[in-house]
């Protein structure tokens, strides 16, 4: 324990990655926070405003409410994303020519640049004519998601959905593959029923992938932007304004770049605070 | 408890192969009886797990049928078979505690709980599993959760067979054996049939009755370990059994006698002799060739000395032989003769058994 040496000069092996983390890192997000305490009319002229910018945005309603929003779409596409995505890759095959097609055809949609995907959705949902939109309507179903915030929201998730479905798929089907044959077997012969192999196999087999799936779903679409902001800009109204959109409005819109800042930086800590107790919770019963 | 017949199995995996005549398994009748212990031995690839699985109907023949008892069970799914099988690699519900574990093919057969609970601790206390009942069975070590696996089989009442595929390949060296005696013991308690399927002759000839030795999708020889020594049917159970295996040489026949080079042989009974053009061999264990002032002159090659016996390698012409020496007997330096004891000495034609 004790005979081991002591020398610090060490150190200097760690100096080149704590310069590459403090350069990509730590310096931008120290910019947030000095704008965060400050105020500026420009000119690089500051006044100090220590924490009067996080009070108001934690008090602010604009806030509350998109945090409201950002969190019921979260909560909305990984209730539907995740059994989604479990369900698809229980049903692909395990071997064979298909194997290879059903991948491609899941990869595909992750291919497609954001902005393209927001444009695409756009198009495709428009009531006069989109296929979508044209096709709702001729259903006798009143759709505008240009005016009608139910519609907007079921055109967001819908493409979200579309999006990133193939993400959880994959990561599922990659765990699925990893359970030997003999578990099948051995079930089987135990008697049990499809639904006993899926709840006492395949389930904790996926539970580390899954885990993974659920984590990026949940940060990814916490931080989405660019698809509502091309298909939606955020409304009609505020009714898709999500965090991201609306931290841009104040920070580029409205260049309030102390109210910005501030949230921004409370944005951070909700996600991380969040992906913590994600993983503590499904990783909970590991060490036993 | 039922005998298991196989009626003329054949097995191959696709319709290609089959064409290409690459049967996994060649035509076989194969009748196990009720409560043996057997094992199933062979190298890797020649049929073994095939066996097995067609046996547990984790696989359907190709053709034949398979008997349980004298009823037909070719197409019944595993789960009625009433048949357990352990695996190589232990299967164990992770999620859920020994106890659930081996209460699973209990509770997915609708046994009522109380029955289930006296059931499963009689087993834990035939396993030593008593102390680790509430604990996760993914906590266990490797030995404990094949315990499990096996639990789960003799945990059904109504268990005729338990098949075992090569059970105990991830377990510690040291504890095989003790694993090993464990299901000895088990066997006469339980009485159920038992297979064990192997590659390591020491695991096959300690654990079974009987054993099923399999070459190339074909049972060459059912037999006791003491037929499968003293009278291999054919030349691979020779060598494949035994340290170190039987010595075959090339010989042929003249006036009805096999012969080497012109040595007359003496084998073990008179047979009646092969059609021209197959290819014969004397095939005679290590152990019954002793060095001998007259006989087949031969080269030593080589002696070693593995504690209680030495074995000698010679040569006779381009033909190795081995003999087993006792640790007293001299050895010459170069070259020596050897006898074959006539009762040991078979004749194989094209690798089967003449005498």
């Amino acid at each position: 324990m004790s005979n081991k040496t002591i020398n610090n000069r060490a150190w200097w092996l760690v100096t080149p990655v704590v310069l590459l983390v403090a350069f990509n890192a730590l310096i931008p997000l120290m910019t947030v926070v000095n704008y965060s305490v400050q105020e500026t009319f420009g000119d690089n002229v500051f006044f100090w405003e220590g924490v009067r910018w996080f009070e108001e945005v934690l008090h602010s309603e604009r806030f509350h409410a998109s945090l409201l929003r950002q969190l019921s779409f979260t909560g909305i596409i990984l209730l539907i994303e995740i059994p989604l995505g479990v369900a698809i890759a229980l049903t692909m095959p395990k071997k064979g020519v298909w194997v290879s097609v059903c991948l491609v055809l899941m990869a595909l949609p992750l291919l497609i640049p954001w902005n393209v995907v927001g444009a695409m959705w756009n198009i495709f949902a428009l009531p006069e004519i989109g296929l979508l939109g044209k096709m709702i309507n001729g259903l006798g179903i009143d759709y505008n998601f240009t005016r009608q915030p139910l519609a907007a929201w079921f055109t967001t998730i819908l493409m979200d959905v579309w999006h990133w479905t193939s993400l959880v798929t994959l990561l599922a089907y990659a765990g699925l593959c990893s359970i030997p044959e003999a578990y099948y077997q051995a079930a089987r012969i135990d008697g049990a029923s499809r639904w006993a192999v899926f709840r006492f196999i395949q389930l904790p087999k996926m539970k580390r992938v899954l885990t993974i799936a659920i984590l990026l779903r949940f940060m990814d679409s916490f931080m989405i932007y660019t698809e509502p902001f091309v298909l939606t800009g955020g409304g009609p109204g505020n009714s898709t304004t999500f965090l991201s959109i609306d931290l841009v409005k104040i920070a580029l819109g409205q260049f309030d770049l102390g109210p910005a800042a501030a949230m921004s930086l409370i944005y951070f800590l909700i996600i991380l605070v969040l992906s913590w107790i994600f993983y503590t919770l499904m990783m909970r019963n590991e060490e036993q | 408890m039922a005998k298991i017949t196989l009626d003329k199995i054949r097995h191959s995996y696709s319709a290609e192969l089959m064409r290409a005549g690459d049967w996994a398994l060649k035509e076989m009748d194969v009748t196990w009886s009720d409560g043996g212990a057997y094992a199933l031995l062979g190298p890797s690839g020649c049929g073994k797990t095939t066996l097995l699985n067609i046996i547990s109907g984790l696989l359907i023949p190709t053709e034949g049928r398979v008997l349980f008892d004298d009823v037909d069970v070719t197409d019944l799914p595993s789960d009625q078979r009433h048949i357990a099988q352990v695996f190589q690699f232990p299967v164990v519900y992770d999620t859920m505690t020994v106890y659930d574990n081996l209460a699973f093919p209990l509770r997915n057969r609708g046994m009522p709980a109380d029955k289930i609970r006296e059931r499963v601790h009689e087993i834990a206390q035939m396993l030593d599993l008593q102390g680790s009942l509430k604990r996760r069975a993914s906590g266990l070590t490797a030995d404990g959760k094949q315990k499990i696996s096996l639990g789960r089989g003799l945990v059904r009442p109504d268990v005729n067979v338990i098949m075992f595929d090569e059970p105990l390949t991830v377990i510690d060296p040291h504890l095989k054996w003790l694993l090993r005696s464990k299901l000895k013991e088990l066997h006469q308690q339980v009485g159920a049939t038992m297979i064990y399927v192997t590659h390591d002759q020491t695991e096959a000839l300690t654990f079974a009755d009987k054993v099923v030795v399999m070459h190339e999708g074909v049972v060459v020889q059912i037999g006791t370990p003491v037929e499968l020594f003293e009278r291999p049917n054919h030349t691979f159970v020779g060598h494949f059994i035994g340290s170190p295996g039987m010595n075959l040489l090339a010989c042929d026949l003249r006036e009805g006698k096999p012969t080497i080079d012109g040595h007359p042989l003496e084998v073990s009974a008179p047979f009646t002799p092969p059609d021209t053009g197959v290819q014969l061999q004397i095939g005679i264990r290590p152990e019954f060739v002793k060095l001998s002032r007259e006989g087949l002159a031969v080269d030593i090659v080589k002696v070693n000395d593995v504690g209680r016996y030495r074995i000698v390698e010679a040569r006779y012409q381009r033909q190795a032989i081995k003999l087993v020496v006792p640790e007293d007997e001299a050895i010459p330096a170069d070259r020596a003769h050897i006898l074959f004891d006539p009762a040991h000495t078979h004749l194989y034609a094209d690798h089967w058994i003449l005498t």
